[in-house]
């Protein structure tokens, strides 16, 4: 399968710590491919290196581009959309607002208003005032309401109740099927539910990389995640 | 009664020359993090150059005085927007090099101000109707007082707007709030710095202008002495917040009137104490809040 994404050699740093070194892998230009590891390993670094959120060093081709010395905006623009890890979203603004700042085609506007229609209810709430669920509807909505490349997706089910974790994962199968994503999730099941293909990460470097359902049956997951294969699910 | 309502009064005045320096301030720190010291510098060269075209215009007339307040603001928002885009867009997150770069700024301007219209202040001339007074309650409230209150709201007023109902204005806003966020969703919030900037510089250069006509005259020194008084009140306010900006103005000039008069001329000396006091009890101001970067 042909490589919307591809990662070389990237190394990133926080406050002059290194957090991701010298990672390699490719996202596929079709599905989901899971970044997984344990917490801290530097998945969310790695997503936020991609972005040049953090100061990165490596090689980071996107659609046969070099992004990897373009600004955040611009690799946005480019159409790689980012759902970030702990929402995100702007407290002071309403929703509404929060949604106008995020789009820039709205190509797929009215099909985001059908997927979360609560949003529309409370437009003009202040987002800061949400609940998280509420708050990551907002987070997918701003990434999805756009014609998009690819999706990055960073632990979109972190601190869900259970039925709202279905909602958002039924919300990024979705999207998956006309966009390809990066998704970093601690929940295996969603990422069974979702992944084809996973990247593991350890110590900041790239462990493993292989078929995501030949992964979370194998021994590997708790060598690599700390869980059992057959448990995970849970 | 008089005299407390004539201090009260004339305090709200002080503050809002105080307001349209700190609201530049307040808006450039919350949405980019920088302390600009060179704010005073924008202030004073409008000032200057606002007295220039004034005098030339209708010296002591409404005239003049309506065009020296428009260069200032045009003068205000030029310098800030090119201080920005030449100076500080090279010093993102590099907050260290953008104190030296902006109080060396600051130093060097009073400088070459000095030299270019000397070391003595000047004395300017204003419309007559701005040298009297107005009864209000027994009290004989200095005219220029009601200008400068009058001038803040309209900004005030503007700002708000600004921010309310523009599209810039959004992104400030939530700029503000998480600057990191907006640039991954794909805007360029260099942009809106340069905005901020600019709007920032206009008001401290109206203010210039209105310092003048506050205190009769206009030095190379003004924009320093102002710019103590703004970062005070965008500490106390709440760095990045307007309204904060606006009850402090007001709260800090009103606490300087009343110390000076009732308390032996420690006008100053209060308005640090607040300071200090607001530091203690509420670290991020009356109006702050805690934002993401």
């Amino acid at each position: 399968m042909s490589a919307v994404l591809e990662v070389r050699g990237l190394s990133a740093r926080i406050a002059g710590q290194q957090v991701v070194e010298d990672v390699a892998f490719d996202v596929a230009a079709q599905g989901v491919t899971a970044l997984l590891g344990r917490n801290g390993v530097g998945k969310s670094s790695t997503i936020k290196a991609l972005l040049g959120i953090l100061e990165r060093t490596g090689e980071v081709v996107f659609d046969g581009t070099r992004i990897d010395r373009m600004l955040t905006h611009r690799i946005v623009q480019r159409g790689i959309a980012y759902v970030p890890e702990d929402r995100e979203v702007f407290g002071s603004l309403t929703v509404a607002e929060n949604l106008r700042l995020a789009e820039r085609d709205g190509t797929h506007r009215d099909a985001v208003a059908r997927l979360f229609p609560e949003l529309d209810e409370r437009a003009a709430q202040q987002a800061g005032t949400l609940s998280g669920g509420q708050q990551q509807m907002v987070s997918l909505a701003r990434a999805l309401m756009n014609d998009n490349r690819l999706l990055l997706v960073d632990e979109p089910t972190k601190g869900l109740a259970p039925r709202i974790v279905g909602d958002v994962t039924r919300a990024l199968r979705d999207a998956a099927e006309r966009t390809p994503m990066l998704l970093v999730e601690q929940n295996l099941q969603v990422v069974r539910d979702l992944a084809h293909t996973v990247v593991v990460l350890s110590g900041g470097r790239v462990v493993h990389t292989g078929p995501a359902a030949e992964f979370l049956d194998s021994p590997l997951v708790h060598r690599h995640l700390g869980v059992a294969g057959a448990e995970e699910a849970a | 009664m008089s005299t407390l309502l004539l201090l009260l009064i004339t305090g709200v005045g002080l503050g809002a020359l105080y307001f349209l320096v700190a609201s530049g301030l307040s808006l450039i720190y919350g949405l980019m993090g920088v302390l600009n010291f060179a704010h005073g510098s924008f202030l004073t060269l409008a000032g200057f150059l606002g007295w220039e075209v004034g005098r030339r215009v209708g010296d002591g007339t409404w005239g003049g005085l309506l065009a020296g307040m428009l260069v200032g603001l045009v003068v205000g928002a030029l310098v800030a927007a090119v201080t920005e885009l030449v100076f500080i867009r090279r010093l993102y997150q590099r907050h260290i090099e953008q104190v030296l770069v902006t109080v060396g700024l600051g130093l060097a301007t009073v400088a070459l101000f000095e030299g270019i219209w000397g070391t003595d202040p000047i004395r300017i001339a204003k419309p007559a109707w701005l040298g009297g007074t107005t009864d209000v309650l027994g009290a004989s409230v200095p005219n220029d007082r009601w200008l400068l209150i009058g001038a803040a709201a309209v900004v005030l007023g503007l700002i708000v707007l600004f921010l309310r109902a523009t599209p810039y204005g959004l992104v400030i806003r939530a700029g503000v709030e998480n600057r990191t966020m907006v640039t991954a969703l794909g805007i360029d919030v260099r942009r809106a710095f340069t905005v901020v900037f600019a709007i920032g510089g206009a008001a401290a250069g109206l203010g210039g202008v209105l310092a003048s006509v506050y205190y009769g005259q206009v030095s190379a020194h003004q924009g320093t002495s102002l710019l103590i008084y703004a970062f005070i009140v965008t500490v106390i306010g709440g760095l990045g917040s307007l309204a904060g900006a606006a009850v402090a103005s007001v709260l800090v000039a009103v606490i300087q009137q009343l110390a000076n008069f009732y308390l032996g001329g420690t006008g100053d000396l209060a308005v640090v104490l607040a300071l200090a006091a607001v530091l203690l009890v509420r670290p991020r101001g009356l109006l702050g809040k805690a934002a993401a970067r």
